[in-house]
Order: structure tokens, then C-alpha cells, then sequence
């Protein structure tokens, strides 16, 4: 078995593994990504319609565009890549971290490392994650997967599609099937109110007159070989009304149902998940409690724009490059969601630095007020034109925020 | 006359109304920014989109390339495109950037969104 010996190991080369192994990289440190597939970019080269980028680079481009730009910056640096080699294992072994790669060629790896990145991204909820009962013909696929199979293996799921769930993904690809000339008949959503971009309603759905299903559920899906329809029933407050349950044909049934932190590694080794995002419990510096093991991306929590999973990323490998030069944090405390929040993430606060948070309401609401406390003293405020469950809020504190707090400890962000 | 919409320019989602007081001029209300009222005047007289779609491969590596148009197109003339687009087989190398396709008389360009090096 070949070894080889780095300071970090980053596990996946999409948005979010190159933007950490970029910035670690670029502070000097020895730096090898491990991809499974066969190119750099990740989910972005299927994601081939526009919208990406506006943050970041201050212009619109597509997922696979994007992801250039990015995988070009890793080609000419340092860095050492690994693509379609999966990790095995890993485990703490003496001061450092080792890890087991499998790919076809060079075959096995044993990667001694100071340090690892979980930039690993999430995988899709699926029938099983909702339950829907019926038979189980071909022509169900979820939504992600769909996207794959048009775009970038050049086949067609099929001619008559409904699709379960209207956030971006549900709505992405209801165009994506309506220009491939497919005919799609209804998204169907459980909630009282769209998951998706209200943009992406006007552009996906409006567009091309596709019906849209609030508060609606696939109740059945019907077929032998494949997939002939689905019974659709609408709820009344929470609860199913099979009365007034129709039917609609179709051949194909695509589940935009969610993402889930991909974190099977993770819990290997050990790190406490965050019950809310799924990810790991991560400190200020997105440190696991496991020293040394970091997380970051999509796999951290659910991002709904790549910008943030770039900006979260690189300050990740700034992390990772102060943990690897002796630099270890004061003392932190945790940051708890408090009223109309979702969740928070890192889920430590530490008093001596800029902290930048992610979170999520649980509301939509125009003119919000966002409020920070520790122990009971408000020590940030922010007033937010516009939230919804499906926008992820930023903040950040600087150090001065922070010199209000005459008694340090736990952290309560608010929405009003 | 109105018309009832949604602007798109950014996630807000502000509801416009478009009135027209005569023939050319339109008043767009509702908006919270200047980009809504551009949004809502060009909606109602030439809406435009950006088309996204892959076209076949020759390469090794990979059976569909993705393209973007270069700007957003007239909504009219993008079932044309696609059909356009749906019968085009490039050979790699393609770089990212290159024009695919240039239907210079409608005025759209359609750019490679990828580079394909074999």
C-alpha cells in the first residue's frame, strides 16, 4: 500500500473542498483533495442553469462555469489531487489523522495527515426519508438524480412528470424537463407556501404554466412496470382530506424532498451531529470536537447558495492553517437558536475575534428584527427587509460587539 | 390595460402592476427599486430570458456540454433555440466561453459553459 504524508487532507473536490484546500493552501501548508468522481466541481457541473456567482464574483454564471473557475485556481497551485477515489476509513493515530482512499489506480492510499476537512456534501432525501405508499415501478428518481441523468449522461428520464416538492431543485428542474420537451403536469408541495425562490416560481413554473399544489401530498404512487400516476390529496390544516383526493397521470415521478449532510465518515469517527442541520457540531473555527477533523459546506449544514458555501469554506482552510501553526481558540461558548430559528451555525462563539454565523428561520416575514443576547443582554441588532425558511441569513460580530458582554456565556439569536 | 407580476431581478419577489396610459407609455408601480421598474417595463413589452441546455459530445470524457445563452433571449424565440441546439454535436476540445452557436440574425449567441480538453 502506497502512503503519503500531508499536512491536510480535504474529502471532496466540489464548491466547498476547493475553496478550503485553496485557502489552506495558499498559507503554505501541503494540501491533497480526494474526489470520487472523475473531474473537479462537484454537484455544480450538473447544476447548468444560471444564478451562481452573483456574490461572489460580482456576475452571473452557470453551475458548471463556476466550478471552472475554481478547479482552474486548484490546477495551477500546489495543491495534490486524487480523483475517483472514495475514503475508506479513518481514525485518529498518535498527534495526527489517518486515512484509508480506494480508487481503481494507485488502489489503496494511507494518507497521514495534521489534519482533515469534511467538505463531503449532502446526499437527497428519497421515497423511503416520506413514505409514499404504493407500488414500486421504475420511473422513480429523485430530483438530483434526474438532473444528472439529463445533464450530464444525455438521457431522458421520461415524457410525463409530476414532481414532489417545490424548492430550487423541484423547481430547477421543472424547466429542465419542460425544455427537454418533456410535459410536467404539477409540483406538489406539503407546505402552505413554495420552498423555492420566488424568481424561480415566475421563471420554472409560471413560465410554463405548470400547476403548483400547496398544501398538497402524493398520497399513492400507481403502476406495475412503471410508474402510471400518482393520487394526490390535499390537506386542511395538517390533516389529509382523501375525499377530495385526484388522480394525474404520468410516467415519471421526481422527488425534491430535501438534502441530508452526507456524514456517514463523520459519525465513524465519532463527531457529534447537530440534530437541526444533520451536519457535525462544529466550534468558532468549524473544528469538530474531534482535534483536527473540520467540516465545511453542504455537509456542515444546507446552503442555498454556492457564494456562502465558498465564503464558508476558505475561512474554513484559514482555520485549518491556524490549528496546524499551534493556534488554538480561547474559550468558547455555545450559540443557541432562540425564538423563530431554525438553527445556528458554528454552534461556539468565542469573544477575541470576528465570528461570522449562517442560520435559518422558521418564519417569512417582511421587516425583521434580529436580535442577538448573551444572558440576557442584547449585544447586536439587525433589521432584515425580507426572510423566509428557504433564505439562509448572515451575520457577523467583530470584536467590539463583543466588549459589551460583561459576563460571557451562552448566545440566543431571536427573529421578531 | 394592466398586468399583474412578479419581479425576478432579485429574491425580494416585489408584485408589480404594469398600466399603460397610452400606446407606448407603461407605468410600472410596486416596485421597491429601479432595477423592478426595468424588470417590469421589459416583461410586459419583450420578456427575455437566459437559456440553459447541453448539446451532444464527441469526447471521451464526458456525452453532454453544457451551454448558456450569451444574453437573455426573447421568450418567443427560445423553442426555436432548443430545437437549434438539440440537433448539434460538437467534438471535443471545446473551451469554455466558445461560441457554439450564432443565430446572428435573431441576435443570440450561445456560449460553451465548460472546457472539454478530449
Amino acid at each position: 500500500m502506497n502512503t503519503a504524508e500531508f499536512d491536510t487532507l480535504v474529502i471532496g473536490g466540489g464548491a466547498s473542498g476547493m475553496a478550503a484546500a485553496l485557502s489552506a493552501a495558499e498559507e503554505g501548508w501541503k494540501v491533497v483533495i480526494v474526489e470520487r468522481e472523475e473531474f473537479l466541481g462537484g454537484i455544480l457541473h450538473q447544476c447548468i442553469h444560471n444564478g451562481f456567482g452573483l456574490h461572489y464574483f460580482k456576475e452571473e454564471l452557470t453551475g458548471p462555469e463556476y466550478a471552472e473557475r475554481f478547479s482552474d485556481m486548484v490546477e495551477s497551485s500546489k495543491i495534490t489531487v486524487y480523483l475517483n477515489m472514495t475514503i475508506m476509513d479513518i481514525m485518529k493515530e498518535g498527534d495526527g489523522l489517518t486515512v484509508y482512499g480506494l480508487s481503481m489506480d494507485p488502489g489503496m492510499v494511507r494518507f497521514k495527515v495534521r489534519a482533515v476537512v469534511f467538505a463531503n456534501g449532502c446526499r437527497e432525501r428519497n421515497r423511503g426519508n416520506i413514505g409514499i405508499p404504493g407500488t414500486r415501478p421504475s420511473g422513480v428518481f429523485t430530483a438530483g438524480l434526474a438532473q444528472r441523468l439529463v445533464n450530464l449522461e444525455g438521457f431522458v428520464p421520461g415524457k410525463e412528470c409530476v414532481i414532489v416538492g417545490s424548492g430550487d431543485i423541484g423547481l430547477i428542474m421543472a424547466r429542465r424537463m419542460s425544455w427537454i420537451g418533456a410535459n410536467v403536469k404539477a409540483v406538489v408541495e406539503i407546505q402552505p407556501n413554495p420552498a423555492g425562490l420566488t424568481r424561480n416560481i415566475v421563471q420554472c413554473l409560471n413560465d410554463f404554466d405548470i400547476p403548483l399544489y400547496l398544501s398538497h401530498v402524493v398520497g399513492k404512487i400507481k403502476g406495475k412496470e412503471r410508474v402510471e400516476g400518482v393520487e394526490v390529496i390535499p390537506l386542511e390544516n395538517g390533516i389529509q382530506q382523501p375525499e377530495k383526493m385526484f388522480s394525474l397521470e404520468c410516467d415519471t415521478l421526481l422527488l425534491a424532498v430535501g438534502l441530508v449532510p452526507d456524514n456517514e465518515l463523520a459519525r465513524k469517527i465519532g463527531v457529534e451531529l447537530n440534530q437541526e442541520t444533520g451536519g457535525p457540531v462544529v466550534d468558532s473555527r468549524l473544528m469538530t470536537a474531534i482535534e483536527g477533523v473540520f467540516a465545511c459546506g453542504n455537509l456542515l449544514h444546507v446552503h442555498d447558495l454556492v457564494d456562502f458555501v465558498t465564503e464558508e469554506s476558505s475561512r474554513c482552510g484559514k482555520f485549518v492553517s491556524e490549528f496546524l501553526i499551534g493556534k488554538r481558540p480561547e474559550k468558547q461558548y455555545r450559540t443557541n437558536p432562540g425564538k423563530n430559528v431554525k438553527y445556528i451555525v458554528p454552534n461556539y462563539y468565542e469573544g477575541a475575534r470576528e465570528n461570522v454565523f449562517y442560520m435559518r428561520t422558521l418564519i417569512v416575514k417582511n421587516n425583521a428584527i434580529l436580535s442577538v443576547k448573551v444572558k440576557g443582554t442584547e449585544i447586536y441588532r439587525k433589521k432584515l427587509r425580507h426572510i423566509q425558511p428557504s433564505e439562509m441569513i448572515q451575520f457577523s460580530l467583530k470584536e467590539e460587539d463583543f466588549k459589551l458582554i460583561k459576563d460571557k456565556g451562552v448566545m440566543e439569536v431571536s427573529i421578531e | 390595460m394592466k398586468k399583474d407580476l412578479i419581479c425576478i431581478a432579485c429574491p425580494l419577489g416585489c408584485r408589480l402592476t404594469a398600466r399603460w396610459l397610452n400606446e407606448s407609455a407603461i407605468e410600472i408601480t410596486g416596485n421597491r427599486c429601479p432595477r423592478g421598474e426595468e424588470y417590469g417595463r421589459e416583461e410586459v413589452v419583450e420578456p427575455k430570458r437566459v437559456v440553459t441546455a447541453t448539446v451532444r459530445l464527441k469526447s471521451g470524457f464526458l456525452k453532454r456540454l453544457p451551454v448558456t445563452t450569451k444574453r437573455p433571449v426573447p421568450k418567443d424565440k427560445i423553442a426555436a433555440l432548443l430545437n437549434r441546439l438539440y440537433t448539434i454535436e460538437l467534438s471535443a476540445p471545446v473551451i469554455r466561453g466558445e461560441v457554439v452557436l450564432d443565430m446572428a440574425d435573431d441576435g443570440v449567441q450561445v456560449l460553451s459553459s465548460r472546457t472539454v480538453k478530449k
